[in-house]
């Protein structure tokens, strides 16, 4: 039959990936809890800590300042690792994922289409933790181009990173109900030793070690060297911003990611 | 019959799962513009042909064409293959948040030639529903939607998973008019169903599947010899209800009927359902 000669032209997987993006969203932005879990929690947090830690840790440096960097920093990890590693093993309960299987579309299409999900949920909660933080926290914009520079690398390649270690762990959890108990302490763990909800140095050192091995302390880190004023540098670890280093560490984390994104991806349970 | 014809060709298929052979040595043939039942109990492996066939899961040997091509392919070759096949899988709970023809739309541009979504949107009968969300979607309609995505791609080969379980009596003989159109249309499907009743309104052939093998292939009215077996006589003699097996009814009946001078009370003759042939072909049978 030559239909199927006709039929070898299947729409291309970038154009794919992109209408994948789009209904993503939709669907997304339809669920109001996780809308409010993913964007409005961060709100919370930054509300409560802020007004509650709100003296100097350095001169002209508040710890909601630091907290603020460190909120959005998270908001990296939120958006990509935890979203993902939550909501992926709920499709594949659910039999969504066997269902796109079953369909020409290529699996890179369905990992383009997260990705536009989390780039777009991902700023839209650093846009509203940055309006917070300027509205009420004192939070300075900054106006040197240089720390725009690393904000915008930091943001690409934290949630980037994020993305792939959220497709690479979605195959742990067993099922879809059980996959937000184990993603979610995972994430406030790292936050506590990561620098967000204390002041990292004042860590113990074997934590700070421990910290230093995941992606969210040198994410915190690049993002006060962003909000922070320079002077803070030498209250870090190593007296400076460490910023080729942070960015050496997120990139092989998000290489990790996508090896193991690869290789354990699951379509469906069993 | 030529092998352009035979949309699906299997031989000496097995699936073992540790050191239980699922699909233990099967065969099976179907032709373009059949519908084919696939029948057998629970862990028969009928679900672990079917999936093999879906490219959904690997197989330790046989052959395996699906429109002439090997299922377990990958890359681009499996992507064109996938666009000739439509797949209803049996449960679905998905993407909720999306209405009808959202779902259906998005859908449509996997495929190189879809149909018209809004027309098979109303050929499913979920005109009225097209702008609701699927999750306020009845069992019987989300099975519909289920077809519906099935069917977008303008399939060649359709894969059909207990696709009425759950569905009350009219929405059944609906559904099985939907699936008549398809075959009209020239579509293969390739059904598996746990109601005999429906395989036997819409298949024109059946095979029957059990411990991993196939026991017989036949048309719903003859199998297991279904066609020629013996009717069943009832009637009702002194105060008594009377069964007899009679090789040729007719004349039995007509025996009887002289014998009673007229009208013989309570008078049944009944030939064995797909039902009955199939229970005692698994072993299941009452007797």
């Amino acid at each position: 039959m030559n239909r199927s000669t006709v039929k070898d032209r299947t729409p291309s997987t970038l154009k794919l990936g992109l209408l994948r993006g789009n209904i993503e969203i939709r669907q997304f932005m339809r669920q109001r809890e996780s809308v409010v879990f993913t964007i409005a929690f961060p709100l919370i947090l930054l509300a409560i800590f802020g007004a509650v830690f709100s003296q100097d840790i350095a001169p002209g440096v508040t710890f909601s300042q630091y907290f603020v960097a460190g909120m959005i920093a998270s908001g990296l990890v939120n958006s990509g690792f935890q979203n993902l590693a939550i909501m992926i093993p709920i499709e594949r309960e659910f039999g969504s994922l066997k269902r796109l299987r079953g369909t020409p579309m290529a699996a890179t299409s369905y990992f383009i289409g997260k990705s536009i999900l989390v780039f777009v949920t991902m700023l839209i909660q650093v846009l509203l933790l940055l309006i917070a933080g300027v509205a009420f926290f004192g939070v300075d914009i900054p106006t040197d181009p240089y720390k725009w520079f690393t904000f915008t690398w930091l943001i690409i390649l934290g949630s980037a990173a994020a993305t792939t270690l959220g497709i690479a762990f979605s195959a742990i959890p067993k099922s879809g109900r059980g996959a937000s108990a184990v993603v979610s302490p995972i994430v406030i763990v790292l936050q506590f030793i990561s620098g967000v909800f204390f002041i990292f140095t004042q860590l113990p050192s074997w934590m700070q070690q421990v910290g230093a091995i995941f992606p969210l302390k040198w994410m915190t880190q690049a993002m006060r060297s962003v909000f922070l004023p320079d002077s803070f540098a030498s209250q870090e670890v190593a007296g400076q911003w460490e910023l080729g280093k942070s960015f050496t560490i997120i990139l092989l984390w998000l290489v990790i990611g996508l090896i193991f994104s690869l290789r354990t991806f699951r379509w469906s349970d069993r | 019959m030529t092998r352009v014809n035979q949309v699906i060709d299997i031989k000496g298929l097995r699936k073992n799962y540790g050191p239980l052979a699922a699909v233990n040595g099967v065969d099976l043939h179907v032709s373009r513009g059949e519908i084919f039942a696939l029948l057998g109990p629970n862990g028969a492996g009928k679900s672990t042909t079917v999936e093999i066939l879906e490219g959904f899961r690997t197989r330790d040997s046989g052959d395996v064409k699906v429109l002439g091509v090997d299922p377990a392919i990958g890359g681009l070759a499996a992507r064109q293959w996938r666009n000739r096949i439509g797949i209803v899988l049996q449960t679905s709970n998905d993407a909720g948040d999306l209405t009808v023809a959202e779902s259906v739309n998005h859908f449509s541009h996997y495929y190189s030639e879809p149909r018209d979504p809004e027309e098979v949107i109303a050929a499913v009968g979920l005109s009225d529903k097209a702008g609701a969300l699927v999750r306020t979607l009845s069992g019987g309609q989300r099975r519909r939607l289920d077809v519906a995505l099935g069917i977008i791609g303008n399939p060649e080969l359709l894969f059909l998973d207990e696709p009425t379980t759950g569905f009350d009596p009219k929405a059944r003989r609906d559904f099985w008019s939907l699936i008549r159109k398809l075959k009209s249309e020239g579509r293969t499907i390739l059904l598996t169903t746990h109601y005999l009743d429906e395989a036997e309104a819409l298949a024109d052939r059946v095979a029957v599947i059990n411990k991993g093998q196939i026991i017989e292939v036949s048309t719903p009215a003859e199998l297991g010899g279904r066609a020629t077996s013996l009717a069943q006589v009832s009637w009702r003699e002194n105060g008594e209800t009377k069964v007899e097996k009679a090789p040729h009814p007719t004349a039995f009946v007509a025996e009887l009927a002289s014998r009673f001078g007229g009208e013989v009370p309570e008078l049944i003759v009944k030939r064995a359902t797909l039902e009955d042939i199939y229970l005692e072909m698994i072993g299941e049978a009452d007797e």
